[in-house]
């Protein structure tokens, strides 16, 4: 499912709202939560799953196929853990 | 640094700002996307959010784990697990905010 899909399933169950307030909310919800891990924030949403961002410091790497050593400089990296319920529904029990 | 926590209030209140629609609906409309997300998941589809990054579930193998207290060896069963990967529009955002 792409997020156009996403739309259009959420226009098929909303048929009173229009189609580009649709396509807004959900530009607003990913914006959001884009928003909220630039700012080192944390989105936690009970039963889906919880957005943070982790922090690796700068380390020395190593070129897997020359050998060569490479600085790595420090970076923030998005990590999602699925929530429970989803996880639960996911194996097929009902969360 | 760790700041706050955003939760589906604030996504609602996000939205009400930004649509126009009321505080209730605004609410539901966030859990619909919510909703709609994880139903396609459980049907196995991946989910693609362009600029955002995408949800895939991933089928695990039977393996042996271990109690980490007690050392007892336990079978791990097979189960689906859910791989959420970032997009690069997403991810060089958050380290240009570093």
């Amino acid at each position: 499912m792409t997020k156009s899909e996403l739309i259009q399933r959420l226009a098929e169950r909303n048929p009173h709202l229009y189609l580009r307030d649709i396509e807004k909310i959900v530009d607003t919800v990913f914006e959001e939560i884009s928003t909220a891990l630039v700012n080192d924030d944390r989105i936690e949403l009970r039963g889906f799953g919880a957005f943070s961002v982790k922090h690796r410091d700068a380390r020395t790497g190593r070129n897997p196929r020359t050998g060569e050593t490479v600085y790595v400089e420090a970076k923030r990296l998005p990590f999602f853990k699925t929530g429970k319920a989803l996880r639960d529904r996911l194996n097929g029990e009902e969360g | 640094m760790a700041n706050r926590t955003i939760t589906r209030a604030d996504l609602a209140e996000a939205v009400y700002e930004e649509v126009g629609l009321s505080r209730n609906e605004s609410a539901d409309l966030v859990e619909a996307v919510l909703n709609e997300i994880s139903d396609a998941l459980i049907r196995e589809e991946n989910v693609k959010i362009s600029s955002f990054g995408s949800f895939s579930v991933r089928q695990k193998g039977e393996r042996i784990g271990r109690n980490p207290k007690t050392g007892v060896e336990v079978p791990i069963l097979p189960r689906k697990v859910l791989v959420f990967r970032a997009s690069h529009v997403l991810k060089d955002r958050i380290n240009q905010g570093a």
